[in-house]
């Protein structure tokens, strides 16, 4: 427990020492509408009257406490050396897509994975194909670009560990997460 | 009897988990094979060295074998130390051509004077030996200089005992990057993390260490000072950044980035900063790996349907391809000399480390028998290959000879072990 406790002490410590002048976040900031507040009354976009000349701004904290579309798989499955997408899970991502078009302003990762069979470096990028088909169907269906990201985990994140063809299977996926 | 000039101490790793690796991962050295021109040497016990924290003539025996240049003579029982001339023909006898004696003295502050001489036993002449005053943590290293100091003058060529190799190994949900001896031994951790770190590598000074880590949910780069602990992320760019490679001069890498879709090559500074892009494919184009002169970069490209090993200029061009024996070739590594490629072939479902020379004929070789190869990496003298792989369903990291004949594991226990990179010469 304490070790775990100063290994993440460390690990602050030296992301906190990177000083580097690459950006860590591509995520641009939000422009997230507010209400404004004023002496003797409120209402949306009424500025300009106070007599300091400072306009508040509310952020909303519902918006991002929504987790996805309810009751809704996240894991498209894979066969072995491909990156199509098979039609059972076509339901699926058109649930995703109409949630984040409903809402814009969700982001999601979609991560790919591979089985372990193969080199780490490849299978990243193999993993990489899956989760861009992901968002390439996505953007068929009208998704903004800016709201998804493709990433891959290789053969890295395993699901499941067994080295029979089950267990593969079960590993050869990408899967949606909201950001 | 000479004293080096220069005996730099060797600071390694930075402010996490600096402690040196206790009895958790002790590597055994385990060689296999019979080579056709070994040199038949006996290291004798070094006097003093029962009572000191390392058996130093072991480490260096081992060192030697490893190398697959040099069988050792049993030595056990001889008491000889490198002031006494020693009596040749019963080494002669025993089959030894050479013979290194030496001794371990404790000094009044703590530290150890390490002396050796090295014996040519054919012709009984004195080849020379060398004096240390080391700390006790830096026995092992001292060790490691007298092999070096062997091998140099029996074969004419440089040693790598005193070099360092980096790999990762994982312990349930934990990762570690390591910086150990070229035996494996005192290993000390770079990294701890919760998720997985892949693909160290090395820059040409040894200084410092790239690599890729999962620790932001999703893969980016950083270049890592070993000694200071420092680090930068370099490449976090939208989506997978990946596959490390240092040009020589340590100013720029190649990465892959899928920033504009698809698995890419890149180029970078080495501070970070806009990268330049190299490839143009519909395909994946990964596992950069720059050549000793720097002038091109080998890479794994499925543009033609399946992965092969393309090269192409390092600052852009038309790639050609390098491998056409089977339909999956990757990991590429080349050998310091540029004579030689390393690679993996995924043959019948099994992964094998190939050795393929570059120039003449092409001819390649499958040399293991083993069928998880992953990961090769060349010794800097281009004598060894280190590779991480499968045995008894344990991931393991073994070093071989270019010809496959003499191979070594280095056993490690608590975790699976694999990503090696052998480092280069110590400056």
């Amino acid at each position: 427990m304490i070790k775990r406790l100063l290994m993440a002490l460390a690990m602050t410590a030296v992301l906190a020492g990177c000083g580097s002048n690459v950006k860590l976040d591509d995520v641009p900031v939000e422009n997230r509408s507010g209400t404004a507040v004023t002496p003797g009354g409120t209402g949306a976009g009424t500025t300009g009257s106070t007599q300091t000349g400072v306009t508040p701004v509310t952020i909303d904290p519902n918006a991002s406490a929504v987790p996805g579309p309810a009751g809704v798989a996240r894991i498209v499955y894979f066969d072995y050396d491909s990156y199509v997408i098979k039609p059972e899970f076509q339901g699926l991502i058109e649930s995703h897509a109409r949630f984040l078009k409903a809402n814009s302003g969700r982001k999601i990762a979609v991560e790919g994975h591979t089985d372990e069979r193969g080199g780490r470096e490849y299978n990243l990028a193999l993993g990489q194909r899956r989760s861009e088909a992901v968002r390439r169907a996505l953007g068929l269906l009208g998704v903004g670009d800016a709201q998804v990201e493709a990433v891959s985990f290789g053969k890295e994140k395993p699901a499941e560990n067994g080295s029979d063809e089950a267990s593969w299977a079960k590993n050869r996926r990408a899967e949606i997460a909201y950001r | 009897m000479n004293t080096p000039a220069l005996w730099r101490r060797r600071q390694l790793v930075g402010f996490l988990g600096a402690a040196a690796l206790p009895a958790l991962a002790q590597f055994r050295v385990e060689v296999t094979g019979v080579g056709l021109t070994q040199l038949p040497i006996a290291v004798a016990p070094f006097r003093g060295e029962a009572a000191a924290p390392q058996k130093v003539a072991a480490i260096i025996q081992a060192d030697l074998e490893r190398s697959g240049q040099f069988r050792g003579i049993d030595a056990a029982g001889a008491v000889l130390d490198e002031s006494t001339r020693p009596d040749v023909t019963p080494w002669r006898q025993k089959g030894a051509d050479s013979l290194a004696t030496g001794s371990v003295t404790r000094l009044a502050d703590g530290r150890y004077d390490v002396r050796f001489r090295l014996w040519d036993v054919v012709k009984g002449q004195d080849l020379g030996g060398q004096s240390y005053a080391v700390a006790a943590g830096e026995l092992r290293l001292a060790a490691h200089r007298i092999a070096d100091f062997i091998y140099e003058k029996l074969t004419g060529e440089k040693g790598i005992f005193s070099t360092r190799i980096a790999y990762v190994t994982k312990a349930g949900n934990r990762y570690n990057l390591w910086v150990a001896d070229a035996d494996g031994e005192n290993a000390q951790s770079a990294l701890a993390s919760p998720e997985p770190i892949i693909s160290p590598a090395w820059s040409s000074n040894g200084t410092q260490l790239a690599y890729v880590s999962f620790e932001s949910r999703k893969p980016v780069v950083y270049v890592h000072n070993v000694a200071g602990g420092q680090r930068r992320l370099i490449a976090n760019f939208r989506g997978s950044n990946s596959a490390p490679a240092w040009a020589p001069d340590g100013r720029t890498l190649a990465v892959t980035l899928s920033r504009e879709g698809g698995s890419q090559l890149y180029t970078i500074d080495a501070n970070g900063g806009e990268p330049r892009r190299l490839t143009q494919s519909a395909g994946i184009d990964t596992e950069p790996v720059f050549s000793p002169d720097g002038r091109s970069i080998y890479f794994v490209s499925d543009r033609g349907g399946a992965p092969q090993i393309y090269r192409m200029p390092s600052t852009g061009g038309n790639p050609e391809r390098v491998t056409f024996t089977g339909g999956y070739n990757i990991s590429p590594a080349v050998s310091p000399d540029g004579r030689w490629l390393a690679y993996i072939s995924r043959i019948g479902g099994a992964f094998k480390l190939q050795v393929m020379e570059l120039s003449g004929g092409g001819a390649v070789n499958s040399i293991t028998d083993t069928t998880a190869d992953e990961c090769p990496s060349f010794a800097p003298n281009g004598r060894l290959i280190v590779y991480a792989t499968r045995q008894n369903g344990r991931e393991a990291l073994m070093t071989t000879t270019l010809d496959g004949k003499i191979k070594a594991r280095l056993a490690g226990q608590g975790g699976d072990i694999r990503e090696p990179d052998w480092g280069p010469f110590q400056k």
